[in-house]
């Protein structure tokens, strides 16, 4: 088996695992969805109205919750210098983690954004799309997630800059995405909006990893 | 395959402070070098920085021989997860520098292991930890081993044996670089970092 392999295993077993993030953002974003009509009242057209970009917009801030841990844990206990002493460069070391933190969390949320839009009162018709969007979405905070948490290694408010940091650059994805649904609800062309939020997540994926790496040797130096 | 590490002139700076500088040390394959020094001497920065971790504020460090993926460090922080067991992670360690699923049970049966791979990290003592992480030095063989204070948990017993281990692998054509504050229980030349 490859030492990527090895390493992709780890990082799940890791999320999913004691102490991992997954359960928690899901927890998190049932949480959500579930206490909006409590605070928004109960008028169910209301509620329609606002269902998916709620959906979305929790999947996001989910994301973005057991961030912190992708890096800082290795840090802290001294694993990351064995993940830098590895043969596979720390480019694709830090790829390998976020396409995990995806898989881990992202893909759960991304199945559970439609039941909770539904659940809300959304249009079922706009479940498909919703999930497309959120799997996409899910990869781009992901990557995103991961570079601000890599730039917050040893900070002692680690938690609090990754939000500062991943801020502006959850927004372009949430109003691609948000756009996309809306354009959907109205019965617009929704493609541009899904299409820009794809090439968006594609360029995380590109660069995002380079810049993971340098913060990363930077923590370590 | 490293051959032999030349360190020449390594000037270390960590903040404000110069740890110490024009330093020049050598080792060949085959030989041991304990450093010693004060606590905040550089030992640390010093093992880091020939790992290409740190960079040197002055001067280089130079291997002979193919360096990629020539070297194993050890640092004071053992690197293991605590909710994970003993043998997913000596398994981990071993693959991901280089070593096999075989070669990772021969170490641990080595390292006197065997009995408590099943256990969770945190259920295990200091010195059963750092046996954990000092056994992927057997599974995967590199031939430059870097060790911060490697001993200080172990009992006098697992001591001697990885002192054999540390023997062996000199023999091989190993080279071994230890920051240490007691005597390593082999034959070493020592050298005193801030002097």
């Amino acid at each position: 088996m490859s030492a990527l392999a090895v390493l992709f295993r780890r990082e799940l077993s890791l999320a999913w695992g004691r102490g991992g993030g997954a359960l928690l953002a899901l927890a998190f974003y049932a949480c959500v969805t579930t206490l909006l009509p409590l605070a928004s009242g109960p008028d169910p057209e209301r509620l329609a109205g606002l269902a998916v970009g709620v959906a979305w917009l929790s999947l996001a801030l989910s994301a973005l919750l057991s961030l912190e841990r992708l890096f800082e844990r290795d840090y802290e206990d001294g694993a990351l210098d064995l993940l830098a002493l590895g043969s596979p460069p720390l480019e694709l070391v830090a790829a390998v983690k976020c396409l995990a933190q995806w898989l881990a969390t992202g893909a759960p949320l991304a199945l559970a954004s439609p039941v909770a839009a539904i659940a809300l009162g959304a249009s079922p018709a706009l479940a498909p799309l919703l999930f497309v969007v959120a799997l996409a979405g899910g990869l781009a905070f992901a990557f995103l997630g991961g570079l601000g948490a890599a730039l917050a290694l040893g900070s002692r408010r680690g938690g609090l800059l990754i939000a500062v940091i991943v801020l502006p650059l959850f927004a372009p994805p949430v109003i691609f995405g948000g756009g996309a649904l809306s354009s959907l609800a109205v019965g617009l062309d929704w493609k541009p909006g899904l299409l820009l939020l794809c090439a968006y997540a594609a360029a995380a994926v590109a660069l995002a990893p380079l810049a993971m790496a340098a913060a990363c040797r930077n923590a370590l130096d | 395959m490293i051959g032999a590490v030349h360190v020449e002139g390594l000037a270390i700076r960590r903040g404000e402070r110069l740890l110490f500088e024009g330093l020049d040390l050598s080792v060949r394959a085959g030989e041991a070098v304990a450093l010693t020094g004060r606590n905040g001497a550089g030992k640390t920065s010093l093992l880091r920085a020939i790992a290409g971790l740190l960079r040197p504020a002055a001067g280089r460090v130079r291997f002979e021989g193919d360096a990629e993926n020539g070297l194993h460090l050890i640092g004071h922080a053992d690197g293991l997860k605590p909710a994970r067991t003993a043998w997913e992670e000596l398994r981990f360690q071993s693959l991901w520098t280089g070593g096999t699923e075989a070669s990772a049970r021969d170490a641990a049966e080595a390292f006197g292991l065997t009995r408590m791979l099943e256990l969770e990290v945190r259920r295990l003592s200091a010195g059963q930890r750092r046996r954990v992480a000092l056994a992927r030095l057997a599974a995967s063989p590199r031939s430059l081993w870097l060790l911060d204070e490697p001993m200080a948990p172990l009992d006098v017993v697992h001591r001697a044996k990885f002192g054999e281990v540390m023997a062996r692998h000199l023999a091989g054509g190993g080279l071994i670089v230890a920051a240490v504050h007691d005597p390593l229980p082999i034959e070493a030349r020592t050298v005193e970092l801030g002097g």
